[in-house]
């Protein structure tokens, strides 16, 4: 039973890192309905800069914030520059742009950095633990958990409570009566990227700090898994990503203790997602 | 010819293949798919075991033929399901499930993957002259299927498949006949893959894979039998070309995936009938 409990808790840590990284695809399916597969280039981005700019200067608020400022401006100019020229296309072109984008930004990643990966020089948040209901989690599981659901916490109340978040689902629910209404389309557009691409980046940092180890490869399994979650999720949903992401995780930790003579992790997290969209194919939350 | 030009060829004339069975699936029926390399891998992985239990050359193709596209139909029963995005994502999700069951198979070699196959009983430019008949078969199969009522049926449900249903074309069943025959032939590639390079390894199946494939297709031109083989020839021979950016050839093939699809988003097909349009429309060109 403890042994139960505890796989269920490890599973929503990394439940919870999915939902930050899986919050920016979200919005940008749901705005533009383009699979952002570069996002996992962001993430990626967001977790070498925040080692490599701890590392130089010793302080890793300055590391999350050159993460976040340089992957949003980046995520900001990946719109202008891939998607918004062939938003008028079918939807695989895009598709194919991004993932074009994201193994460009992989092999930049090795030839910039090193194939091998970098780790923090000094990293205490990942030995030292802490208990909680008789379980030791480190403290970065602690941090990641807490600093995700603040997040989507608090871009939930944005999203459902203010002018700025009442533009934005104007614009993803009808975007040319959103523009009637004095609502830049485009402005929303930018917004998307620069707060999805933010939230993706930190996302980086945290896993960074979790495993101690950063490498050019990290981001695209994690990004096919936030697409699973994105389509599990329902279209574009918010509270949706956050139930599929936590469920993901969760149902991954379970099966490669159950299951791991059989399948591996990955193999585990789509296998239930094709189930899901076999018995509900408009997503977990969706109508 | 030498050694190294008749196993780049056996290569060109495999993802050649390949590239026409997804632009079946993709081109022709409009059903975007992500894990092609996994009918590609279960058809290595069939053709191999079935080699390794003592089947003749023959008999290992056409097995892991069928078994390749039963796997197919049955994926294709998802795209009854789910359309577009979705199906993409669930294609990709099959790839995914392929490459972590074989990876815990012990039967199947597990990480290792299977060696020590059995040769063909051709030379090595027997195997050559082999795979380029079957590519040629495969070729001309795929014009004739583009002519038949099926591929009609098949381009009026990439076009709107409701419009489709409402004309009385039965959706399920030629959805689930792009997918078995598409699948049929990557695993009929697959299996020659096994006999070509004798032992087969989950990560040649890998998501990248079926990626190359996709991009194979659309930069060819979805749909467009001349333009996907076109663009299948190139796209395996360029890497050779570019030996001297050998350390960049992801960023140079990533960047190449982008430029097309900015600047042609109906491929090379797309590409040269503009030209051809363009010289129409001023006559002293």
């Amino acid at each position: 039973m403890m042994l139960l409990v505890e796989i269920v808790l490890k599973g929503l840590v990394y439940g919870s890192m999915y939902a930050l990284m899986a919050v920016g695809l979200t919005l940008v399916y749901g705005l533009l309905r383009i699979l952002h597969i570069a996002h996992a280039g962001l993430f990626t981005l967001g977790a070498f800069l925040g080692v490599v700019v701890t590392n130089a200067t010793g302080s890793l608020t300055l590391g999350f914030v050159v993460a976040i400022v340089v992957a949003a401006t980046v995520g900001a100019l990946i719109y202008r520059w891939a998607y918004q020229p062939v938003l008028k296309q079918p939807p695989h072109v895009p598709m194919i742009i991004s993932i074009g984008i994201l193994v460009m930004m992989e092999d930049s990643f090795r030839i910039i950095f090193g194939s091998y990966g970098l780790s923090f020089k000094h990293n205490p948040y990942y030995q030292s633990t802490v208990g909680f209901l008789g379980i030791r989690f480190t403290e970065a599981e602690i941090a990641t958990v807490i600093v995700s659901f603040v997040l989507i916490g608090l871009f939930s109340l944005i999203a459902t409570r203010t002018r700025i978040g009442l533009s934005w689902r104007a614009t993803v629910t009808d975007p040319a009566m959103a523009s009637v209404f004095g609502i830049s389309p485009i402005g929303v557009r930018y917004a998307n990227f620069i707060v999805g691409s933010s939230l993706g980046a930190i996302a980086g940092v945290l896993i960074a700090i979790l495993n101690n180890y950063v490498e050019p490869g990290m981001g695209a399994t994690l990004s096919y898994k936030g697409l699973a979650i994105v389509v599990l999720g329902g279209l574009g949903n918010v509270r949706g990503t956050l139930v599929a992401s936590l469920l993901l995780g969760v149902v991954e930790n379970l099966g490669s203790i159950y299951l791991t003579d059989v399948l591996d992790r990955d193999a585990i997290g789509f296998l239930f997602l094709i189930i899901v969209l076999m018995i509900r194919p408009q997503g977990l939350v969706g109508k | 010819m030498n050694t190294y030009l008749v196993s780049l060829f056996t290569i060109v004339a495999i993802n050649t293949i390949l590239a026409l069975s997804l632009n079946i699936i993709t081109g022709f029926c409009g059903q975007v798919s992500l894990g092609h390399a996994a009918f590609y891998g279960i058809g290595a992985y069939a053709g191999a075991v079935l080699a390794i239990n003592g089947a003749p050359f023959p008999l290992a193709l056409a097995g892991a033929f069928l078994i390749t596209g039963v796997f197919g139909v049955v994926v294709g029963l998802a795209s009854l399901r789910v359309r577009h995005d979705f199906l993409a994502v669930v294609t990709m999700g099959v790839g995914f499930l392929f490459l972590g069951f074989v990876r815990k198979q012990r039967w199947l070699g597990g990480e290792l993957g299977l060696t020590g196959l059995p040769e063909s009983g051709l030379s090595a430019l027997g195997n050559l002259i082999f795979i380029s008949i079957a590519a040629l078969l495969v070729f001309c199969f795929c014009l004739y299927l583009k002519r038949s009522w099926m591929g009609v049926a098949f381009d009026a449900i990439a076009r709107d498949q409701d419009a489709a249903a409402t004309l009385g074309i039965d959706v399920a069943r030629f959805k689930l006949s792009a997918f078995g025959i598409g699948t049929a032939i990557a695993g009929f590639a697959g299996a020659f893959y096994a006999y070509f390079s004798r032992s087969v390894l989950p990560d040649t199946f890998g998501l990248l894979v079926s990626v190359m494939i996709l991009a194979t297709v659309v930069i060819g031109g979805m749909g467009s039998v001349v333009g996907v083989a076109v663009a299948a020839v190139l796209l395996t021979l360029m890497p050779e070309w570019f030996r001297f950016v050998n350390d960049y050839r992801l960023l140079v093939f990533g960047g190449l995936l982008v430029a097309v699809m900015l600047f042609s988003p109906g491929g090379l097909t797309g590409l040269s009938l503009r030209m051809v349009r363009g010289r129409g429309a001023n006559p002293r060109v």
